[in-house]
Formats: structure tokens, C-alpha cells, sequence
């Protein structure tokens, strides 16, 4: 048990996805715009990663390593995730309309965001089990959530500020994904 | 520039370059400029697959349906991904170990499927292997010379040889996560001042499409997104 809340934690906050391992990026410097728009994100991330992770875990472990085929893991991984956004996407719309219409839109994104795949395969390299994937997958997405709500959450504020012109746009932004790399740096003495 | 294959690397390496200008590939971008070797290691890799992509990508144009040309062009990339792992794994260990899971990675590095739907599904294969040329160049070097910054503010070192006397203490902050944002952000503030247009500033203003599928589902999204930004856009 102990060994779960430590990957969690890892994963989460030590390891951030975002701001110490760049996966992600795209999303995390587009939507951050709107605070809505990121926690829907953050909810649809953190709902494929953890069921991305178990697919691609039970795939490893039961089709690809029987077969000696571990050397496919890219390609097939990038593959599952795929079909799975789409499964996942036409589930939601024809048995919980409510939880699609918040998410709807963000899913296809996420097949394209590169920490799902990243996720699947730091979790082979690492030799995790099932619930150990599944725990490292869902503090990986809370980690991404955490810190794109809080980004949102800044962005909310330096928006009415002046900025120096050449700073105006991304660059302002950049500047506050350091500032915050810096401080969660700080949570490595957790490791 | 009348020749359209030298147009083509002069497009990839100055006009479009796809890490200043365009800002695609940003997790390779920031996350391997550690050094100046990892950078190069990781623009030649990205380049082979690039290069080899938009060639089998063109020549197969004409026989890939529309309606499934995406998970085509990534099962492409990411067999041409997969084969590039391997051979780095069996001669450049050392580097393998270094970029480590960004190799795989290439796979969802938007600049290869943004260049297949961009170009390479559109022209002759021949134009889109220059194509990939241009824009591996542009890539390796904007890797490369962020990676010797880094690296030179970091541990002042280049390529791997001490250059700074011990007397003088490198900034140790910028080979850590947060001096790659850092560097980013004066690299497009410079660029911002120097009113050379970046797509960054749109990327920062909601989903612009960070690659060729993304940009797709980002319309509906992005529609209303550009036109409430529009009016803060106009006073620049």
C-alpha cells in the first residue's frame, strides 16, 4: 500500500508530467487560457491515462511479451490508444450524455497528447504490474490536472496586468510554467 | 530561389523552421536541450524518421483513403520510429540511455504528422524528402544551438568539454526543467521584440492546432476561442 501512495505521489507531483518531463505541452499552453476548459481537460485526461495505462499493461504483459513481440510496444500502443479514445468517446455519448458533454470535446485531443503514450511506456520501462500502472497512470493525469488548473488559474490573473510588450502572449506564459517547474521541484525531497 | 529543392531546405531551416517558428515538437524541445550532444542525437533521429515519412507518406499518397490516412500515417511513423530505436539501441547506447522514452516519442512529435498532412500528402516524393531535409535541418539546429546554451549556462561545457575555469560557477538551473521554459520564454520574447512572428503567441491563446489531428478536432473549439481573443490580437 504504502509502495501505491509512493508512485502516486511520484508521480504527481515529483515527477510532474508537465513541468519536469515537457509531455504534454501543447494543451497545457492552449487551453490553460480558460479555467473551465482545464479542469474538463484535467477530468478527460485523468479518465483516459488510467484506463490507458491498464489496456496497455494487460496488452504487455498477456499478448506482446508471450509472443516476444516487445519490440511492437510503440506501435502498438499508439494504436490502442487510439481505438480506445474512440470507444471511450462513443460510450460516454450513448450512455452518459451528462460526463460527454463536459469531456466530449477534449477526447480525440487526447489521442495526440503525448503523455498518454508516454504514461503506457515509462510504465513498461519501469516493470509495473497491473495496479501499479494503473496507480502510476492516474497520479501521472492528476499531476497534469494540478498543474494546468493552477497555470489556468494564473493566466486568469496576468491577464489584466502590463506586461512588457515583447513579453505579451506565450512568453509571459513560459514564464510562469518556470516559476512553477521551480516550486515543484521543491517537492523532490518527497522522493 | 528558383530551384524548388533548395526552396525547400531554405523554407525548413529559415522561413518555417519547425521549433522557432512554427513551435512544434515542444516536448523534445525542452526536455532533451540538456546538452549539446542530447539535442543533436535527438534532431538526427527526428530528421531519419522525417526525411523516410514524408517519402513512403508521398509515394503512398495516391493509395491511402482519406478517411483512414491518419492512423495510416502513424502506423508509418511508427514503424520508421520503432527502427530507428533499435539501431540506436545496438550502436549508440550512451545516447539511447540518455533521450531515453523521447525516442518512442518521436512517434507523437507533431512535426512529422503535421508535415504528412501539410506536404508530404500533397506533392511529389522527391519535393517531400527535401521537404523533410529542410525541416530535419531547421529542427537539429535549433536543438542543437539550445542545447550548447544550456549546457554552456548550466554545467559550462561544450559538447562535453569543460570550457569554463572551475573559478567560475555555471548557472546550474538551466540544465533543470524550469531553465528550459526559461529559455524558451527569452527566445520568443526576443524573437517577439525583434517583430518576427511566431506561432506561439497563438498557440497560448487556445488549442491552434498543435499538430495535423489536433487542429482538426481544435476547430469547433477554436472558432469561438479566435473570436473573442480577436479583438485583444488586433493592438499588436
Amino acid at each position: 500500500m504504502t509502495s501505491l501512495i509512493m508512485i502516486i505521489v511520484t508521480t504527481a507531483l515529483v515527477n510532474n508530467v508537465v513541468l519536469s518531463q515537457f509531455l504534454g505541452i501543447c494543451s497545457f499552453l492552449g487551453v490553460s487560457r480558460q479555467m473551465k476548459a482545464s479542469a474538463s481537460l484535467g477530468g478527460a485526461v485523468i479518465f483516459v491515462i488510467t484506463i490507458a495505462s491498464a489496456v496497455a499493461s494487460l496488452l504487455y504483459d498477456f499478448v506482446l511479451v508471450p509472443l516476444d513481440l516487445t519490440y511492437l510496444k510503440t506501435i502498438v500502443f499508439i494504436l490502442v490508444i487510439a481505438a480506445l479514445v474512440q470507444m471511450v468517446e462513443m460510450f460516454l455519448k450513448k450512455n452518459s450524455p451528462a460526463i460527454y458533454k463536459a469531456l466530449g470535446i477534449y477526447l480525440p485531443l487526447i489521442t495526440t497528447n503525448c503523455a498518454v503514450l508516454g504514461v503506457a511506456l515509462t510504465n513498461v520501462q519501469d516493470g509495473y504490474n497491473l495496479v501499479e500502472c494503473v496507480f502510476s497512470g492516474f497520479g501521472t493525469a492528476v499531476g497534469y490536472t494540478v498543474a494546468i488548473v493552477l497555470l489556468a488559474g494564473i493566466r486568469g490573473r496576468i491577464d489584466e496586468d502590463a506586461v512588457p510588450a515583447p513579453f505579451r502572449g506565450a512568453p509571459i506564459v513560459l514564464l510562469c510554467a518556470t516559476l512553477m517547474a521551480i516550486a515543484f521541484m521543491g517537492f523532490s525531497g518527497l522522493s | 530561389m528558383k530551384n524548388p529543392y533548395l526552396e525547400r531546405i531554405y523554407n525548413g531551416i529559415v522561413k518555417e523552421n519547425p521549433a522557432l517558428v512554427l513551435m512544434l515538437g515542444m516536448c523534445p524541445t525542452l526536455a532533451v536541450t540538456t546538452s549539446a550532444m542530447n539535442g543533436l542525437g535527438m534532431g538526427v533521429s527526428t530528421m531519419a524518421v522525417l526525411i523516410l515519412s514524408n517519402l513512403i507518406i508521398s509515394a503512398l499518397r495516391k493509395a491511402i483513403p482519406g478517411e483512414v490516412r491518419l492512423p495510416a500515417y502513424i502506423v508509418i511513423v511508427a514503424s520508421l520510429v520503432t527502427v530507428v530505436e533499435l539501431l540506436m539501441e545496438a550502436y549508440l547506447p550512451a545516447l539511447y540511455s540518455a533521450l531515453g522514452i523521447y525516442i518512442p516519442l518521436i512517434v507523437v512529435n507533431c512535426i512529422i504528422l503535421g508535415r504528412a498532412e501539410a506536404y508530404a500528402s500533397k506533392n511529389t516524393p522527391i519535393l517531400s524528402a527535401f521537404d523533410g531535409i529542410g525541416m530535419g535541418i531547421g529542427f537539429t539546429l535549433a536543438l542543437t544551438v539550445a542545447g550548447i546554451l544550456r549546457e554552456f549556462l548550466g554545467a559550462g561545457s561544450f559538447f562535453g568539454m569543460q570550457v569554463l575555469p572551475d573559478s567560475i560557477k555555471p548557472i546550474g538551473m538551466f540544465i533543470t526543467p524550469p531553465g528550459a521554459f526559461l529559455v524558451l520564454a527569452i527566445v520568443v520574447a526576443v524573437m517577439n521584440g525583434a517583430s518576427i512572428a511566431t506561432r506561439a503567441n497563438e498557440m497560448v491563446k487556445g488549442c491552434d492546432g498543435c499538430c495535423a489531428t489536433c487542429s482538426k478536432t481544435c476547430k469547433s473549439d477554436g472558432a469561438d476561442a479566435s473570436g473573442k481573443e480577436g479583438g485583444k490580437e488586433g493592438q499588436k
